[in-house]
């Protein structure tokens, strides 16, 4: 019990001691945190308004679509509504493939013909205005709002004008823009005299027979799946209601994945950041260490102290994060327009909480098990002297940097000093370039899609969901990576004091020193931002379940790469001037101390 | 050597450096002049604190004055750039530490050769310069050790050979045997002689009488300021061990 004490009390003080430090470890383990959350807060975010909507909506276990051109008709759809486990049916509607105008976009939709009076199986639910009548038309809400269309409103449909009657949600189809074209409901006989639509006169020279879409409930919902593939035909085609619940959900599988990879990624930076940080705690904490063991503090306790005090950070850092990331869960956690309800803040589930918080400790074990380690065994005597680890050695590095400039040559052996750290910069900005090449895959991707979607160009509500996550991610990543360069560059400074002092006074300017401290930190960027684009493309390639995404083009990975070191070394110059600009006496002198 | 006495390698006047302000004021450097001639050795002595550390930083630019003048191989150092004075650190002063200084993972010809890469040579000449002023300092067999590898002696020898890479017109040594035990003080004082007799300038700050004995002048610092000098030369040289009372 008094050991436990001793270790808290000194852990406490320590922190006490050194606030701002305390305040980045934290910082940075709540980033990835906050991510984590924000993942596991996703899980199942569409199933339960699909749920509500389908049971608002009466929505059918089975939609099947029947397609004149390829022989189905009115007439087949009926004996389908007589087939063994079919307990009801609505329709058949008539379908139509109309161009509809509005707000400055043509878009081709699909136009269901409907009865004014209520359908007993997927009658759409209105959430603006009022059901179909002649002249007027119902918008699927998720479609409606990326047209911007409002009850009130006027559309064409094939330059015939209509009025908006409503906008409703159903269940029966994937929202949009899962089904493209966007859905609409319209009397049966508007329907009726809109098909075929022209484009299908023109393809194949002839009148096109009529499409129709009919609405079955089953004695077993469950085996709607079953059902569909036992019956589809080249002229049915089938969904059952499960399929559209799947699809529907895909709106945020996306943005799901992106945030629990980009929680790990940030993870991994958050280790880098706290190894970073608790490193160089350390190099300022070997007199303290020196005197804790003079004074009868075994290895273990040693540890024990470092080890608390981070873990006990972590423990709050994971908190903040799950605070955090319930807080700004709901403004990723719409199920889109399609679906009715909202569902509100996700209620974190222990597993999901205790996965934070395990990821949080996890993270601040790593970081500080070898430094704690390593001032465990550090001999008491060159403790007290606050000696610093001796630095490895690196012959071949060496040899090799005589034939350099000098800054580079004092750049090769600065970093070849510290290797392990030159790794932790190095993984970093892989890790960010990786996401950076990742975000530009998937806006080249979105580009791609959007050019070949619908024939206005709208916005796809998936993709703008996605960018928004994906520019999140990167924002954080970005500037824990920033924050991460600082640390090392600084640590790197404080490290090299004696060594740079040293060149100093053997001839190196106070330029080539900075430009050595910036290139200490640009020679593992160089092959970390390297590394980033193929670890980028092996992320997407296995990750993604369906189609890859592009690579960007040459000239961006370029700027990319660039750009990154660009960055380091302007963020590393600074701390590099400040630490090269004290006289070489005072720190040769202090050094000797 | 404008303003500067032409037989003077170094000259300082009236060199002041302070530390702190009103009570706290701290004259670690009060008025000090001094003349260094080419081939002179020059033992400054004095208590721990009078300031004889800081004079030779302020000597060999590596730390800034407060006032006066400082001249070195007819270049006002006081006035410089930092830019320029490494490079002037880098061309004319070598400088011996007492903690050594070397980098502890580079060894023995790798630390010696430094300055000379720092200079632009190329790392065949530079190797080959460290390798005959280890060879000098009679560490040539050690050149490929690191400095965790040799004794103290061993140490400060690389770092003569260090501030001799270049071949600078002086060479600053701050306590170099303050470190050391009477043999390896012995093993530097022998090459501080052989520097001695080769013409080389050396200016060496030192509260061990036996090291300023072997010097052609002897200064002595108190509070900052010369309060005595004597010319010893004449005679050191050769019996430097007899004089030092190291051997025999």
């Amino acid at each position: 019990m008094g050991k436990i004490l001793l270790v808290s009390r000194l852990a406490a003080r320590d922190l006490r001691h050194r606030p701002a430090q305390a305040v980045l470890v934290l910082l940075v383990i709540a980033a990835a945190a906050t991510t984590l959350t924000l993942g596991l807060a996703l899980h199942g975010v569409t199933s339960q308004p699909y749920q509500r909507t389908r049971a608002a909506t009466a929505g059918p276990d089975v939609v099947v679509s029947a397609f004149g051109q390829n022989g189905g008709s009115a007439a087949s759809l009926m004996a389908l509504a007589r087939a063994p486990g079919v307990t009801g049916h609505s329709g058949p509607y008539p379908l139509a493939s109309p161009v509809l105008r509005a707000h400055g976009h043509a878009v081709a939709v699909q136009a269901e013909g409907r009865d004014p009076a209520p359908a007993p199986i997927d009658q759409p639910k209105l959430t603006q205005g009022s059901w179909v009548r002649p002249g007027e038309v119902v918008v699927e809400r998720s479609f409606a709002d990326v047209l911007g269309i409002r009850a009130g409103d006027r559309v064409t449909l094939n330059g015939r004008p209509f009025r908006v009657a409503g906008i409703a949600v159903t269940a029966a189809l994937p929202s949009y823009p899962m089904e493209s074209p966007g859905q609409i409901w319209l009397p049966r006989a508007d329907a009726r005299s809109l098909a075929p639509s022209p484009q299908s006169h023109a393809t194949s020279g002839q009148p096109q027979p009529p499409d129709f879409l009919l609405n079955l409930r089953l004695a077993d919902p469950a085996a709607a799946r079953a059902f569909a593939n036992a019956h589809e035909t080249p002229g049915l085609a089938m969904m059952a209601w499960q399929d559209t619940r799947d699809q529907d959900a895909t709106l945020v599988t996306n943005s799901q994945q992106d945030l629990l990879i980009g929680s790990w990624l940030l993870g991994l930076l958050a280790a880098a950041s706290v190894a970073v940080l608790v490193g160089g705690r350390m190099a300022e904490q070997t007199r303290r260490v020196g005197l804790l063991k003079a004074v009868g503090g075994t290895p273990g306790l040693v540890a024990a102290v470092l080890l608390a005090e981070n873990l006990f950070l972590a423990m709050i850092a994971a908190a903040a994060g799950l605070a955090a990331g319930r807080l700004a869960a709901p403004l990723l956690t719409s199920p889109g327009a399609g679906l009715v309800g909202t569902p509100g803040a996700p209620s974190l589930t222990v597993p999901a909480i205790a996965l934070v918080a395990a990821a949080a400790l996890t993270v601040a074990m790593i970081a500080t098990l070898v430094p704690a380690i390593r001032a465990a065994r550090t001999s008491t005597i060159r403790a007290l002297a606050g000696a610093a680890r001796p630095p490895r050695r690196r012959a071949g590095l060496i040899a090799a940097s005589a034939r350099l400039p000098v800054p580079l040559l004092l750049g090769l052996r600065l970093a070849a000093r510290r290797p392990r750290r030159a790794v932790l910069s190095a993984a970093s900005i892989a890790i960010t370039v990786t996401t950076i090449v990742a975000v530009l895959a998937f806006r080249q991707y979105a580009h791609n899609a959007q050019q070949g979607y619908g024939l206005s160009g709208l916005p796809n509500p998936q993709t703008t969901r996605d960018s928004q996550v994906l520019l999140v991610i990167t924002v954080a990543l970005v500037v824990l990576a920033a924050i991460n360069a600082i640390f090392i560059t600084w640590a790197t400074v404080l490290d090299a004091r004696r060594p740079s002092a040293l060149a100093r006074a053997l001839g190196a300017t106070p330029q080539q020193v900075t430009t050595g401290l910036s290139a200490t930190q640009l020679l593992p960027a160089l092959p970390g931002a390297i590394a980033g684009i193929p670890l980028a493309v092996g992320l997407d390639a296995a990750v993604s379940s369906g189609q890859a995404l592009p690579v960007p083009p040459a000239w961006q990975l370029l700027a990319v790469v660039l750009g990154t070191l660009f960055v380091v070394a302007g963020l590393t110059a600074i701390p590099a001037r400040i630490g090269a600009r004290r006289p070489v006496a005072e720190i040769l002198q202090s050094e000797t101390a | 050597m404008s303003d500067t006495d032409n037989t003077s390698v170094l000259r300082a006047r009236g060199l002041r450096k302070e530390y702190g302000k009103e009570a706290g004021l701290v004259r670690a450097v009060d008025g000090v002049d001094l003349d260094v001639a080419p081939g002179q050795t020059l033992a400054v002595m004095g208590p721990s604190g009078c300031g004889k550390s800081t004079l030779l930083h302020l000597l060999g630019g590596l730390d800034r004055s407060t006032g006066g003048e400082i001249w070195l191989a007819g270049h006002r150092v006081d006035q410089m750039s930092e830019r320029a004075l490494a490079r002037l650190r880098r061309d004319a002063v070598g400088f011996v530490f007492q903690a050594f200084h070397l980098m502890d993972e580079l060894t023995a010809a790798e630390n010696v050769e430094l300055p000379a890469l720092l200079a632009g040579r190329s790392p065949r000449a530079a190797r080959r310069r460290a390798l005959g002023l280890l060879e000098r300092t009679g560490l040539v067999d050690r050149a490929g050790f690191l400095p965790s590898a040799l004794s103290g002696g061993q140490r400060q020898r690389v770092a003569v050979a260090r501030a001799l890479a270049n071949d600078p017109l002086i060479v600053l040594a701050d306590e170099p045997t303050g470190n050391l035990d009477s043999a390896a003080t012995l093993e530097v004082l022998r090459l501080f002689d052989s520097l001695h007799k080769a013409g080389q300038t050396l200016v060496i700050v030192t509260h061990d009488s036996r090291i300023a004995a072997t010097a052609d002048r002897l200064i002595s610092m108190r509070d900052g300021a010369f309060v005595d000098e004597t010319r010893v030369t004449g005679g050191t040289t050769g019996r430097l061990a007899d004089l030092a009372g190291l051997e025999g």
